[in-house]
């Protein structure tokens, strides 16, 4: 099968909230579960050894365990999330955990980039915004991807930017790798040009 | 056309299609690195779509994450750490095979980690677009090649189209004047210059590290610089080709020779940023200030000179990782006790790297109770140090001298911390339970590990330079 992501327009879902700024790839996904050769089955350990006590039963202290977290599918976490390595691993992990959304005031690039590949939204809000979210868990959210904005309960509304062509993708279910392959010929173009120059 | 910056040309000089409002640009890549972990996905992508790798002569894969750095048992087998990564491996050597890629695998003399392997066979040049399923990709920037890591779907655009889909970046000069001082490195400038910055300082730039300091410095110096370049958040650095790139390039295998060399250094002396490029954000750092440097929490940013009190936490967060850490605000790194010390990694696992611990270690014994590994970034490397006798030095001072790969630096081979050790580390991530669950880990040179390793504590190379040691 190829790797088109389905169609997304909108993610509906009350927020869990990581407050930690600079969670990065490794708290989401640690290298010891990278020698998988798949994308599947990496939810389990999504957030490891933040989310599991000493003997294997889930931590209560880890926010995203607690009652008004599950089913959670928005997570708005700190400052800087999914720095670090590039593991693609790590959206596969969280959307495999069953978060469909990411908000945060700064995402690390190569994770975003990483994410809105795979059908996992990652939206940047400004501080203020951020604030108030990290401070109201649990706030019914219904992100709209073609208006590009966030529906508080409350009837307000929060504005974010999506790159029109991420926009375009994750509305569409686009695969960006059909769209390079249809490049052929300027590609070709190309590497006739820069042979000719070497 | 107006002042350029070196990240301007090497952008413009890629552009297949530039960008439009609606549109990415699409970005050609002249070298693709492959390694096992970030691949097998893409190759499956592939093969499901009937593709084939576009320019198998662009692409080059080594072995490096997964392996162990043990030799193999009296039985002939490879002591993977787990069926998985020995399974990993296998899979690539298979891809390979299929689609008619170039591996620096286990027979070859050449094998090594992927940012110290690729440039050591001559495989990275200046003017280049370098890209591989791995974030410190940014070390071929040393060499005025614009690099940076990318994930596995990339990875797979860039097997079956050589392209890539990209909004440019901003560009962030980090200018440093001055010389540093003896006994401070270059691990130590991109600690400062990333505590200085922040761990997210660079998101959405290119850095370009300019001035006196840098021009000083020795390739494998430059490249232990630029590797850190996504620890500021940014994914790529840069340094300007000049005549210690040509220098140390020229004649390994994968280089131009004959009128081609001539050919490519006069259009690789027309890179650097022309006179009065602008930036979009500039800093100026001060080579002379900097002391050695270590980190004291869980992020690269958080930086202190080895003899400076830990800073009291700003917030809550903080407070978190000094907790981790077991380190107490108002107090030095200096001092603490240390169970672990690695020397490797494509920050600090290169030929130079290897001989500045020894000079340390040399006559020396490594401190009881301390565990030391050393582990050569390459095959190559590994290899120059054995001819330099450097391996017995190590062993001699009781240091474990193992076989070329990323090992404790991400630590999912086998080679870990247990819970609550400290680790003094040449690597380039500090992560919570990024060198084994719970494993406490200080950044720092070279110089700074082989000293910690001999004190038992975290301590200042500089007490054992120039000492006479008796033998």
């Amino acid at each position: 099968m190829s790797q088109t992501t389905r169609p997304l327009a909108y993610v509906h879902s009350r927020t869990a909230v990581l407050r930690d700024e600079n969670i990065d790839t490794d708290r989401i996904i640690p290298a010891r579960f990278l020698t998988t050769t798949e994308r599947t089955g990496l939810g389990r350990h999504c957030f490891q050894d933040w989310r599991y006590a000493a003997d294997g039963s889930d931590d209560p202290a880890f926010p995203l365990n607690q009652p008004q977290a599950r089913g959670c599918s928005i997570l708005v976490a700190g400052r800087n999330f999914g720095c670090g390595s590039s593991r693609e691993h790590a959206p596969w992990a969280l959307l495999d955990y069953g978060i469909q959304a990411v908000i945060s005031n700064e995402i690390a690039d190569i994770f975003r980039g990483n994410a809105l590949k795979n059908g996992l939204l990652a939206i940047v809000v400004s501080d203020a915004e951020h604030r108030w979210l990290l401070d109201n868990p649990g706030t019914e959210l219904r992100i709209d991807i073609a208006e590009g904005t966030i529906r508080l309960p409350d009837g307000g509304s929060i504005r974010f930017d999506l790159d029109a062509f991420s926009r375009h993708c994750l509305l569409n279910g686009v695969d960006q790798l059909g769209f390079l392959l249809q490049q052929a010929d300027d590609i070709a173009a190309f590497e006739h040009q820069q042979e000719k120059a070497a | 056309m107006s002042a350029r910056t070196l990240f301007d040309k090497l952008w413009d000089a890629h552009q297949v299609k530039a960008e439009t409002e609606s549109t990415p640009g699409v970005l050609y890549i002249d070298l693709h690195l492959v390694h096992e972990v970030t691949s097998p996905q893409a190759f499956d992508e592939l093969r499901s779509r009937g593709l084939r790798v576009r320019r198998p002569d662009r692409t080059l894969a080594t072995l490096d994450h997964s392996t162990p750095t043990l030799p193999p048992g009296a039985d002939g087998k490879r002591p993977y750490y787990t069926k998985e990564a020995e399974a990993q491996v296998a899979t690539l050597e298979a891809n390979v095979r299929e689609f008619g890629v170039d591996l620096m695998g286990w027979d070859s003399p050449q094998r090594g980690i992927v940012h110290v392997a690729g440039p050591e066979v001559g495989a990275t040049h200046p003017g280049m677009t370098i890209v591989c399923g791995d974030s410190h990709t940014a070390t071929h920037g040393a060499f005025g090649a614009l690099a940076f890591g990318i994930g596995t779907t990339e990875v797979g655009h860039v097997l079956a189209t050589q392209c890539l889909l990209q909004r440019k970046p901003k560009s962030f000069a980090i200018h440093v004047d001055g010389a540093l001082q003896a006994g401070v490195t270059a691990k130590d400038l991109i600690l400062h210059i990333i505590g200085r910055i922040g761990i997210g300082g660079g998101t959405g730039h290119v850095l370009e590290y300019t001035g006196e300091a840098i021009r000083a410095l020795s390739m494998e110096e430059r490249m232990t610089v630029c590797n850190m370049s996504i620890e500021a958040g940014a994914r790529a650095g840069l340094i300007a080709p000049d005549e210690t790139t040509f220098a140390w390039l020229e004649g390994r295998e994968r280089a131009p020779k004959g009128d081609a060399w001539d050919r490519a250094v006069a259009y690789w002396r027309t890179l650097p940023s022309d006179e009065g490029a602008r930036y979009d954000r500039e800093v100026r750092i001060d080579a002379s200030a900097i002391q050695p440097s270590v980190t004291y929490g869980t992020h690269p940013g958080m930086v202190v000179p080895i003899h400076a009190p830990v800073p009291a936490a700003a917030d809550a967060i903080e407070q978190r990782a000094l907790d981790y850490m077991k380190v107490t605000a108002g107090k030095p790194i200096a001092g603490e006790a240390v169970d672990v010390v690695f020397i490797g990694s494509c920050t600090n696992g290169r030929l130079s790297d290897l001989r500045a611990a020894a000079d340390i270690l040399r006559g020396r014994q490594v401190a009881e109770g301390v565990r030391m590994l050393v582990v050569p970034g390459s095959e190559q490397v590994r290899r120059a140090a054995e001819q330099e006798g450097l391996h017995e030095v190590f062993r001699a001072a009781g240091a474990e001298w193992r076989e070329p790969g990323c090992s404790m630096c991400i630590a999912m081979n086998g080679d870990l911390a247990q819970p609550g050790q400290l680790v003094v580390a040449t690597s380039n991530r500090n992560f919570e339970g990024r060198q084994g669950k719970g494993a406490r880990t200080v950044l720092a040179s070279p110089l700074v590990a082989a000293a910690s390793a001999v004190a038992g504590r975290v301590a200042d190379p500089r007490e054992y330079m120039n000492q006479e040691v008796a033998a």
